[in-house]
């Protein structure tokens, strides 16, 4: 403890600093080659989209500082209030905030905007990790669930008012969290068998995916039967309900799909499973990045000599859609480098977290790695033409300092925590 | 510790898919293909001046011209004010509409590709277009140098050039779409000398097209480099007196220098004025002439028309002969009338040479053109081995040495083989046995056997060069320097020795003097040559029906040192010596002297139509090409 005051970097994973620097600095590296498409040469101009990350990337530092001079103990002891203030932002922002692109997401301080969004990730993730880190708490109480229910779809809840789902869908992701703590994989599966129907059935309508999904389960059931004959005998209103859920299920995304979605969110899905090919419209912006990872090669085109960044090809490229000047200018080389770059990332972070001996760290360790790796995978999956448009920005290195910051925030707290474990014997 | 395996396995099973993705991607499917995308890279062409191209005397005959189209490029092309569009172009609101609306089909037209809206704006438009089309955008105008024929002939040497199509400019690694090439003659076989190469500009563009700087510095940029001029072997004045001799016939002239194989003059009639493939009219009159199915102007009849040799042939029979020996020019044939060449009563060939029952000699045979001392000359020649097979075989190895029976190699694009049949020819067409006298026509250049005229010219040239011949070409000098192509430059030997000539050559002056040629010779140039008359048929719904005779001549001058040798061929002209030769002995006097002194003569030719004879010929049947015999 004495020690820790004296240094602040003392027992701190220098390799997850290393990995942050690294995946920094080569996305402004991108965002440079992304926004300088009349290059004027000065990289120290602040007008610029990345002069402005420059100085975003610089006041990290601070930010860090200031992250790791707090005790470990505090961040433990604050995180209600920390998680309370960030959900008065996030309701604030509904009445203060500033509308860009159709949602109400920023606040305005003097031509500097700040996401609130980006921010209420890492207080989450705390507020979650001191309510199950509690000695008393056991996830299996239903009660308990809801709780913790409660923390994750809070933000949630004011987010989509603003409405940003793509923010969203990233509270999805403490459902790695409760798995580790003990939830069971239910409802993983429950989850994953929802995606699959739906998307099932927007591309192959509804009449097919129901009669080949209830001749499916027909024969698993008969198949259980036939080995365990006293199954259905037990397990009949199981059974009966399965069949209702699916029935009701399926008509139900076939109806809300021609009924309630609106043409925008249909296309999308229909874009992502090819059943409308279309290279202008929505399509647009799926095509050109894919146009541009392919036209990089193996070896890639060369810094600041992809023609297709340079000519503004992608749309919210230097921000969401990152990722494709990495694939182009760098190739298959840089664009695989950045992906196992994050793997380690994550999989150092996993293997911190399992050897905290504190559960409070172990807790937010995992909040941190779900929403990084959600986003990792939601973001390049986009990018690369395997997952639906959503916009959200793939960690460290897309424009934006709200965004920066806040995986900042995410990361180095962790990192705080884990240097503390070294004296918490 | 179960649990975060799961976490472990999506990562590592995401990161694995995602990395396979991207070497899909990028290194299956993608990858620098063609570093140079149409879409972020736009090229501009500077096109160079094609080539002029000069006679032997070095007057101009193919110049350039400046031509400006405006050209769209449908992507780029926003709401316009049609009214001021429309009279700045001088077109009506319709037509624009409809080209408008043409350019609107992305499978036809790719929306990036620059393609012709308008082709060749008037010149003293083109400064006030430059002027005000920059307000138009998707519209530019862009320079073309197009071709001027100031001699107003040739068209079937020069030929005309057409635009590069879609499907071309795909496969061509040279040729975007709508460029110029050449099509026909000279423009099509020298098109890469003539055309030069383009210059190429390199800009980058954004996803606007809007230009936003040089692409790589220029590093890919090239500069045009002009075309080369062309010197023709063609002596244009001899070549247009040709065109004239040749008005309302339809036949073909070739002259070749002998000494050089170089092609003086090629003439086809009817041909057509080359301008007429030029400029703004170019694709109508193009429908125009290709689509002319009686006449035919854009077919070469000096170089593809394929037609029986007739008498001249009867030279190189009696060269053969010479050569195997199996006749001297003292052996004698007496003729009575014919020749009986079978028992049977039919088996009998008609001869015209009027020397009944006295002895005939070589010379006398040919000046008098006998039929009878040529079909025992032939028979000879193919018995001579005492097996059919074997001295047939010979005598077609013999007769091909002169060129006959395939193509020339010539520097010109058309062309026909001709046919000189072989053994297998026969063998092929008749199941049983066959002897000399099954095709004693070939004896008298009736059989089988088919050549072009410029096969018959240079056949003729090898004659007055006692034994070879040069492959005949048209191109002299290129960039100013002599052609020094191993083909033009090669002698070839024919398979008859030098001595064997000078007999045959004296008889073939005896035709000019007291021959077929007799009233067409000219005081103090001593021409030598032998007239033909071929007899031509078509088949109407099977039946054979006789036309009019073609008349044709093959000749040299003068007997000594020749410098002009050639084959005159005139469809349904009728007897050699009243068509061909007075047309021949002209060319000859022209080429050699420069002036007529005979202006009756050429009067009469030139004004001699046989459009009477032509007339009957369509009514007389459907078909064009008359199948000779």
């Amino acid at each position: 403890m004495r020690r820790q005051q004296n240094n602040i970097f003392a027992n701190i994973d220098w390799f997850l600093v290393l990995l942050f620097f690294s995946l920094v600095i080569f996305g402004w590296i991108n965002i440079y080659a992304a926004s300088s498409t009349n290059s004027d040469g000065s990289i120290l101009n602040f007008s610029t989209r990345y002069g402005k990350q420059l100085i975003f990337i610089i006041l990290t530092i601070p930010l860090i500082i200031l992250i790791l001079f707090l005790n470990s103990k505090f961040y433990e002891q604050f995180s209600s209030l920390l998680y309370l203030f960030s959900i008065l932002l996030l309701a604030g922002v509904l009445v203060f905030g500033k509308k860009i692109n159709g949602a109400t997401s920023w606040y305005n301080f003097g031509g500097i905007g700040l996401q609130p969004s980006e921010f209420a990730k890492a207080f989450t993730a705390l507020a979650l990790a001191k309510l199950m880190s509690d000695r008393q708490y056991n996830l299996k109480l239903i009660k308990n669930q809801i709780k913790a229910f409660v923390i994750i779809f809070l933000p949630g809840f004011f987010i989509a008012l603003q409405p940003d789902m793509g923010s969203v869908l990233i509270y999805f992701s403490f459902f790695f969290v409760l798995n580790r703590e003990g939830l069971t994989l239910r409802y993983f599966t429950l989850g994953v068998t929802t995606i699959v129907l739906f998307l099932l059935t927007v591309y192959f309508g509804t009449t097919w995916v129901l009669v080949s999904s209830l001749v499916l389960i027909t024969i698993i059931i008969l198949y259980i039967s036939y080995k365990n004959k006293q199954f259905i005998r037990f397990n009949w209103p199981i059974v009966l309900a399965t069949y209702v859920a699916l029935i009701l299920f399926i008509a139900g995304v076939g109806y809300a799909y021609t009924n309630i979605l609106k043409q925008h969110q249909k296309d999308r899905f229909d874009v992502l499973v090819g059943k409308i090919e279309d290279n202008s419209g929505i399509g647009y912006n799926t095509y050109q990045s894919e146009q541009t990872i392919k036209s990089g090669g193996f070896l890639g085109k060369g810094f600041l000599q992809g023609d297709r960044t340079q000519g503004n090809f992608v749309p919210e490229q230097d921000t969401d859609y990152i990722f494709s000047t990495v694939s182009e200018e760098w190739g298959f080389m840089g664009s695989s480098l950045v992906i196992i770059l994050f793997m380690v990332l994550l999989y150092r972070i996993i293997y911190l977290s399992e050897k905290q001996t504190n559960k409070f760290s172990r807790i937010y360790g995992y909040g941190l790695v779900s929403i990084l790796f959600f986003h990792v995978v939601v973001n390049i999956g986009m990018v690369i033409g395997l997952l639906p448009t959503i916009g959200i920005p793939l960690p460290f290195f897309s424009y934006g300092g709200s965004s920066l910051w806040g995986f900042t925030l995410l990361l180095f707290i962790f990192i705080r925590l884990d240097a503390h474990k070294k004296y918490d014997y | 510790m179960k649990r975060n395996f799961l976490l472990v396995f999506l990562v590592t099973l995401v990161g694995l898919i995602y990395v396979g993705r991207l070497f899909y991607l990028q290194v299956i499917i993608g990858g620098n293909k063609n570093p140079i995308n149409s879409a972020t890279v736009k090229i501009e062409y500077d096109y160079p001046e094609r080539g002029y191209i000069y006679d032997r005397n070095n007057k101009l005959v193919v110049a350039n011209q400046i031509s400006y189209d405006v050209m769209i490029v449908p992507k780029e092309v926003k709401t316009l004010d049609t009214l001021e569009f429309c009279s700045l172009l001088k077109i009506s609101k319709e037509k624009f509409l409809t080209k408008i609306r043409k350019f609107k089909n992305p499978k036809k037209y790719p929306p990036w590709l620059p393609d012709v809206f308008i082709k060749q704006v008037a010149k003293e438009d083109f400064a006030y277009l430059q002027e005000k089309l920059h307000k138009f955008d998707g519209f530019f105008i862009q320079k073309k140098i197009i071709r001027n024929y100031p001699m107003k002939s040739s068209a079937n040497i020069l030929g005309y050039l057409g635009e590069v199509n879609e499907r071309e400019a795909k496969k061509s690694h040279y040729y975007s779409n709508r460029d110029l090439i050449g099509r026909w003659g000279v423009e099509k076989y020298y098109e890469k000398d003539l055309r030069g190469v383009k210059g190429r500009k390199h800009f980058k563009r954004d996803n606007l097209n809007r230009i936003t700087g040089t692409y790589k510095d220029g590093k890919f940029d090239t500069l045009a480099v002009s075309g080369k001029d062309l010197m023709l072997t063609i002596d244009s004045d001899l070549q247009k007196y040709g065109e004239l001799l040749m008005t309302g016939k339809r036949g073909g002239i070739v002259a070749i220098e002998p000494s050089s194989g170089e092609i003086l003059a090629l003439v086809t009639a009817p041909s057509y004025d080359p301008n007429l493939m030029v400029g703004r009219k170019r694709s109508a009159n193009s429908v125009k002439l290709f689509g002319d199915s009686i006449n035919n102007p854009t077919y070469d009849r000096g170089l593809q028309g394929a037609y029986s040799p007739g008498s001249p042939f009867k030279i190189i029979n009696g060269l053969i002969g010479l050569q195997e020996g199996v006749i001297d020019k003292n052996t004698s044939v007496y003729c009575y009338g014919g020749y009986q060449y079978g028992k049977r009563k039919h088996e009998f060939m008609k001869c015209h040479c009027g020397i009944y029952g006295r002895p005939i000699k070589l010379k006398t045979a040919i000046a008098k053109s006998c039929n009878s001392y040529f079909s025992e000359t032939y028979r000879k020649i193919i018995n001579k081995p005492n097996n059919t097979k074997i001295g047939f075989e010979n005598w077609s190895n013999q007769v091909k040495s002169f060129g006959l029976g395939n193509f020339l190699g010539y520097d010109l694009p058309v062309g026909q083989k001709g046919l000189v049949p072989n053994t297998k020819f026969y063998d092929d067409r008749y199941n049983f046995g066959w002897r000399a006298t099954t095709n004693i026509s070939n004896a008298i250049g009736q059989g089988e056997i088919l050549t072009t005229p410029i096969q018959l010219a240079n056949a003729t040239a090898a004659i007055a060069n006692k034994g070879f011949y040069y492959t005949p070409h048209i191109v002299k000098k290129i960039d100013n320097q002599t052609i020094n192509n191993e083909k033009f430059i090669t002698k070839r030997n024919t398979s008859i020795e030098a001595k064997h000539f000078p007999e045959v050559i004296e008889a073939m002056h005896e035709v000019f003097k007291t021959g077929t040629g007799k009233y067409s010779q000219i005081k103090g140039i001593d021409i030598c040559g032998k007239t033909g008359t071929v007899e031509n048929f078509t088949r109407i719904n099977g039946e054979k029906i006789q036309l009019k005779d073609h008349s044709i001549l093959i000749a040299f001058a003068p007997k000594d040192n020749p410098k002009i040798a050639m084959a005159v061929f005139v469809e349904n002209g009728g007897y050699g010596s009243t068509i061909a030769a007075p047309i021949t002995s002209l060319m000859i006097e022209k080429y050699l002297t420069n002036a007529i002194s005979r202006k009756n003569i050429e009067e009469r030719m030139i004004n001699l139509s046989l459009q009477n004879e032509y007339d009957k010929l369509i009514l007389k049947k459907d078909s064009i090409a008359p199948t000779t015999e």
